[in-house]
């Protein structure tokens, strides 16, 4: 858009301080005009003016109208002398509003960055209570259903197990099977050097059974399904469904929390059993590449030499890592309040919450298993 | 009895019942334009103009293409035929340079706000100016706060995010951030749908003020018939896959079983014949 550039003088008529502006002022051509401004009126010696000169303009918006407002100095009560009525219109609805206008508060980022650090704090003690109490509301539920087996929802308890047990078969074994494999490789390289190379099965069978199966099926059950319980709960919040359901008399946590509980504590020791296997082969297949071991060999060592214990640890962890994965999915999901992007939010803080739980409980199970000398 | 489509009298030119152009300038001109999703034909050599500074207001059966006629002339939507020159540009040619002066003439108020959820409204509002004009931050925060006071909103609304704003707010600051760059012509979707019958009356008055006194020329999507007969200077139809434009005594006047049914219906009526 070609357009004049804006003008601005600093005069005086007949004794009175007069500000020229010419040009167009519209909000293309306003680039620079504080500057401009600046030097004009340090041309001019510096003065209050309470008359504006706007007849010499070609074209005016709102923002030249406000900047020209501003740079004069002037206030809801100076007067201004337009070209026509469309200009003198909006001269009048700028001044009418830019006296509601308030400059922008600067925040010392001292105080901002304290301000920040309570305000999480708060945040922190908030969400602790409200997870409390949804805990207690979750335990009450699940009491109510105990003594009311109907209200388990099987349906939703089968439709959930198939999301999270069934579909993630694949992604688990797989993973699984690979991380058996480098273990198991890995063993045979150090250990060969102390002529221990055969201890490579007990290697893979306790680090399997103990801490890999079961720890490596949470963090992809927490990034597989944990998220999508916080994105469909969430989803539901934000288009008021959860909120339908409770003027409709279905209480959520009977209705979208609890059968998804159930579902990932079963689903969790059958998918670390189900990781905890596959991981063996890998580690089989392996060995048999690494080591001639035949398949057969390997199996009886593992059967002499891993006691049962070890994959008890293992399956004793799964259905708790599942609860606090599940617990902490529909709650965030809960949180969702407002706008489509808070999901997006809650999601995210889920899967890190979930994640972090369940690395913290799995080094508390270890001291208890320790203590316990098993 | 004939069928209706017989006694139609012949449009003017933009689809006029009658001409009112009166040696205005033409903002917004449509010739023969179709729009077709796979087979089903939504418009059909649909002719329409709007004049420079007049409120038009554009209204249709649901499913007639009210929306998706809106979308296409703001360029969200390529028509299958025909012509759409808006403010003197081929809209269906138009690419580069032209295309972004083209946008930071028109200003687009979208159903439910569209405002950027993670910035505040401030910040939304100078979305479009930091965009097409790079004035200095602290320069637009000050015609941040203008647009904001004009639209009616308090001033501390600036500092919040969308989703704090009631949804009468949120259409505000919409149309706040619409006329950030003081727009030619506004386009509005469902302005006044789901506000209250004083927040919409409010916002018809905001309306037709600012379009007097900045010299926009508005195209709204409404169903509002106080809004309709407050603030429109004419009245669009969408019927039979083509406009018919007129004042409110033509669309009275207008022989059409789905007008008819609309202005004299027992809504249409209270909301036209109170004074």
């Amino acid at each position: 858009m070609a357009e004049a550039e804006p003008s601005i003088r600093y005069t005086t008529r007949a004794g009175q301080p007069v500000v020229e502006v010419g040009g167009s002022w519209t909000v293309f051509t306003l680039r620079g005009i504080r500057q401009k401004a600046a030097k004009a009126l340090r041309a001019a010696g510096g003065q209050q003016q309470r008359l504006v000169d706007a007849k010499g303009l070609e074209r005016l918006d709102t923002s030249g109208a406000l900047e020209i407002l501003e740079v004069a100095g002037c206030g809801p009560d100076t007067r201004i002398e337009a070209r026509d009525k469309a200009h003198a219109e909006l001269f009048g609805l700028v001044q009418k509003n830019m006296c509601v206008a308030r400059p922008e508060q600067r925040v010392n980022w001292f105080a901002h960055w304290l301000e920040e650090i309570g305000r999480n704090a708060v945040n922190l003690y908030g969400q602790g209570v409200s997870l409390a109490a949804f805990f207690g509301e979750i335990l009450v539920v699940f009491v109510e259903a105990c003594l009311e087996p109907k209200r388990f929802r099987t349906g939703a308890v089968v439709r959930q197990m198939y999301e999270v047990w069934v579909r993630a078969l694949v992604i688990v074994g797989v993973l699984c099977f690979l991380i058996g494999v480098v273990i198991a490789y890995q063993g045979v390289q150090q250990l060969k050097q102390f002529g221990a190379e055969t201890f490579t099965v007990e290697a893979v069978g306790i680090g399997m059974f103990r801490e890999l199966g079961v720890l490596l099926t949470a963090i992809i059950v927490a990034g597989r399904s944990g998220s999508a319980f916080t994105a469909q709960i969430g989803t539901m919040q934000v288009n008021q469904e959860v909120d339908a359901m409770r003027t409709i008399g279905l209480n959520p946590v009977e209705w979208l929390v609890l059968p998804r509980i159930s579902a990932l504590i079963i689903s969790m020791p059958l998918l670390a059993f189900w990781g905890n296997m596959t991981g063996l082969l890998g580690g089989a297949v392996a060995c048999t590449v690494y080591l001639d071991f035949t398949f057969v060999q390997f199996f009886e060592r593992l059967r002499d030499n891993v006691g049962a214990w070890n994959f008890y640890t293992g399956m004793i962890k799964a259905p708790v890592f599942g609860a606090v994965i599940a617990v902490i999915g529909c709650f965030e999901g809960l949180q969702v309040h407002g706008s489509a992007e808070s999901v997006g939010q809650l999601t995210t803080r889920s899967v890190v919450e979930s994640i972090f739980c369940v690395i913290v409980l799995d080094a508390i199970f270890s001291i208890i298993f320790l203590l316990a000398g098993v | 009895m004939a069928p209706d489509r017989m006694e139609r009298p012949t449009l003017a030119e933009g689809g006029q019942l009658v001409d009112h152009r009166d040696g205005r300038d033409v903002v917004l001109r449509l010739r023969g334009v179709r729009t077709q999703f796979g087979d089903h034909v939504i418009h059909d050599n649909l002719d329409f103009d709007v004049f420079r500074g007049e409120i038009v207001g554009l209204v249709g059966g649901s499913g007639t293409g009210k929306s998706v006629l809106l979308r296409t002339i703001v360029g969200l939507n390529q028509p299958t035929k025909g012509t759409i020159e808006l403010l003197g540009v081929d809209t269906r040619t138009v690419r580069g340079r032209a295309e972004r002066e083209l946008q930071a003439r028109t200003g687009v108020q979208f159903q439910d706000g569209a405002l950027f959820s993670s910035l505040n409204v401030t910040e939304n509002i100078i979305v479009p100016i930091r965009e097409h004009a790079g004035l200095e931050e602290q320069t637009m925060r000050h015609i941040a706060a203008l647009k904001v006071a004009l639209v009616g909103l308090p001033h501390d609304t600036g500092d919040k995010h969308p989703s704090e704003l009631s949804g009468g707010m949120r259409k505000r600051a919409s149309l706040a951030r619409a006329l950030a760059l003081d727009p030619e012509m506004l386009f509005l979707d469902e302005p006044t749908a789901g506000l209250d019958p004083i927040g919409a009356s409010h916002y018809d008055e905001l309306v037709r003020g600012l379009t007097d006194s900045l010299g926009l020329t508005v195209l709204m999507v409404t169903h509002d018939l106080d809004s309709l007969n407050a603030v429109c200077d004419r009245i669009a139809v969408l019927l039979d896959k083509r406009v018919v434009v007129g004042t409110m005594e033509e669309m009275l006047a207008y022989d059409d079983p789905w007008v008819r049914e609309y202005f004299h219906g027992p809504r249409g009526r209270a909301a036209i014949h109170r004074e």
